[in-house]
């Protein structure tokens, strides 16, 4: 698949193949497109080349009710979980039930209760999104995502600036989630070491591609040195510390240039 | 550049931008129908917009309607006929002042209010979450804040000018001493339907092109904290300009 914005490629030929069942990771650098490629695989996006199948659908090609149908077979978890901001955690989690479905009201009511109390938080359903902490409002997240039984779930960057307990309440719960709600997550993170302790599988994408494929075990003694540099947290390598630019010298010497 | 090529570049983006909110216009009076089921969205952003915009629109027909009555009475006593002050006054607020003033000062509030929190939705990626819920953020966010705003100006428009009236008499009649009878009942015969047709239908129009230029820039804004307050300055200059030149229109069609 290829993908380019204003004629710079993001990803030019990345091959990436999730096994259904199972929380495959998705690894980078900063930058390198992991959010851009959930975009694609949620159909944000269109590929410029080559297909993104979901389900067996080209979901590039899907458009309106078909594209809809195929993403209420989806859950997404955004970075800073992406609440409503206008309605209570209650109305939050009811939201996607109330939109697509005519459940009545009693049965909404449980339905919501339920997912809340698998994310921990049913005492907090009449909460607004600006009472909670970062790691509540992932929380309910979350149970919004699982509200209408997705088959898939996609986390984007589901442990950025959380709290150690948070960190671990989150994760934990991605796992039960895909194993007992028999799941095919997506993640995104590169947050290498709860990564290589959660995913199954894992790819770490560089240069718009592809760079090193595997489980958890196999990546941690895999030779490539973008992949050393990666997971050893390395401040030079392939991924350069120095963002291009002129010489250092001529450029202090030089009356001209950036201020 | 030069300094054609600039004002040509200029041309085409104002083409383009042009064509863009017609067609948002276009699908929001499509998606309308549907969204009428659910009214109680409607009702809500008609109790926003409303409620954001009552203070100051009460306060400010208020006032208007003072200096009215001072103006007025100042100048129509040079022709010895100050017992047309309320016929003036209502005339004045009904056919004009009401619904561009009320429409200026709704583009300020409510339209700001307005652009701000669909660029804010924006940019804390609820468009996309919602998108993503597979729900069209323009069927259950846009129209809904549409519809409130084309409802809620006329209304607040007839609040203006009643309020404008109690203030015009308050300085005419009670300050000034006109005579309480002759100013009501003067202008209970010179104000005619067609007046009152005249003000409605422009705060009509008013209240689809401010909650227009509002939901289209919100909808639109560039999804950054300097993105969003782009959006909501350009709300209030673009309703400003808009409303003053289909003033000018709306009012040649009525003469």
């Amino acid at each position: 698949m290829r993908y380019a914005v204003r004629g710079r490629a993001i990803f030019d030929g990345l091959d990436v193949d999730i096994a259904p069942g199972r929380i495959t990771a998705i690894m980078g650098p900063s930058g390198v497109g992991k959010t851009t490629l959930l975009r694609l695989v949620t159909g944000q996006l269109i590929a410029d080349s080559g297909s993104v199948l979901v389900a067996g659908e080209n979901i590039g090609e899907l458009r309106g009710e078909a594209l809809y149908a195929l993403r209420r077979r989806m859950g997404m978890l955004f970075q800073n979980g992406a609440l409503l901001t206008d309605l209570s955690v209650f109305e939050n989690v009811a939201f996607p039930l109330r939109e697509h479905t005519n459940l009545p009201e009693r049965l909404i009511r449980q339905l919501v209760l339920t997912k809340l109390e698998a994310v921990g938080l049913r005492g907090a359903a009449g909460l607004m999104p600006a009472e909670l902490s970062g790691g509540m409002n992932r929380r309910v997240a979350l149970a919004r995502a699982i509200v209408m039984d997705p088959e898939i779930l996609i986390y984007d960057e589901p442990f950025v600036g959380l709290d150690p307990i948070s960190l671990g309440v989150i994760r934990r719960l991605i796992r039960r989630l895909n194993d007992t709600l028999g799941l095919t997550s997506i993640l995104v993170s590169h947050d290498v070491h709860e990564v290589t302790t959660l995913a199954d599988s894992v790819y770490l994408l560089s240069g718009g591609t592809v760079a090193a494929r595997g489980s958890p075990s196999e990546l941690q003694t895999n030779p490539s040195e973008i992949v050393r540099q990666f997971i050893g947290g390395l401040a030079d390598g392939p991924v350069p510390f120095h963002f291009p630019a002129p010489d250092y010298f001529d450029e202090l010497l030089s009356r001209s240039g950036p201020r | 550049m030069t300094v054609l090529g600039e004002l040509r570049k200029s041309l085409v983006d104002t083409l383009e931008e042009l064509g863009a909110i017609s067609r948002f216009l276009i699908q929001l009076i499509l998606y309308a129908p549907r969204a009428l089921l659910r009214f109680d969205l409607i009702a809500r952003q008609v109790f926003d917009s409303g409620a954001l915009s009552l203070v100051i629109t009460m306060l400010s027909g208020l006032f208007m309607g003072m200096v009215l009555g001072l103006q007025g009475y100042q100048l129509l006593r040079r022709f010895g006929s100050e017992d047309a002050l309320g016929t003036a006054a209502a005339i004045g607020l009904v056919r004009e002042l009401g619904p561009v003033i009320t429409a200026l000062l709704f583009a300020g509030r409510a339209g700001t209010a307005l652009a701000s929190e669909l660029g804010l939705m924006r940019a804390t990626d609820q468009i996309s979450a919602m998108e993503m819920m597979a729900v069209d953020p323009v069927r259950r966010v846009v129209v809904p804040r549409f519809l409130g705003g084309v409802i809620a100006m006329p209304l607040l428009s007839v609040i203006f000018c009643v309020i404008g009236l109690y203030g015009a008499q308050l300085v005419g009649v009670q300050l000034m001493g006109v005579d309480s009878g002759s100013f009501w009942s003067q202008m209970q015969a010179a104000v005619q339907l067609r007046d009152i047709r005249e003000g409605l239908t422009k705060s009509c129009i008013f209240g689809i092109a401010c909650s227009l230029i509002a939901v289209h820039q919100g909808y639109n804004a560039t999804p950054t904290a300097e993105g969003v307050g782009r959006a909501t300055t350009r709300t209030v200059v673009r309703s400003a300009v808009v409303v003053l030149f289909l003033d000018y229109l709306l009012t040649s069609a009525f003469l």
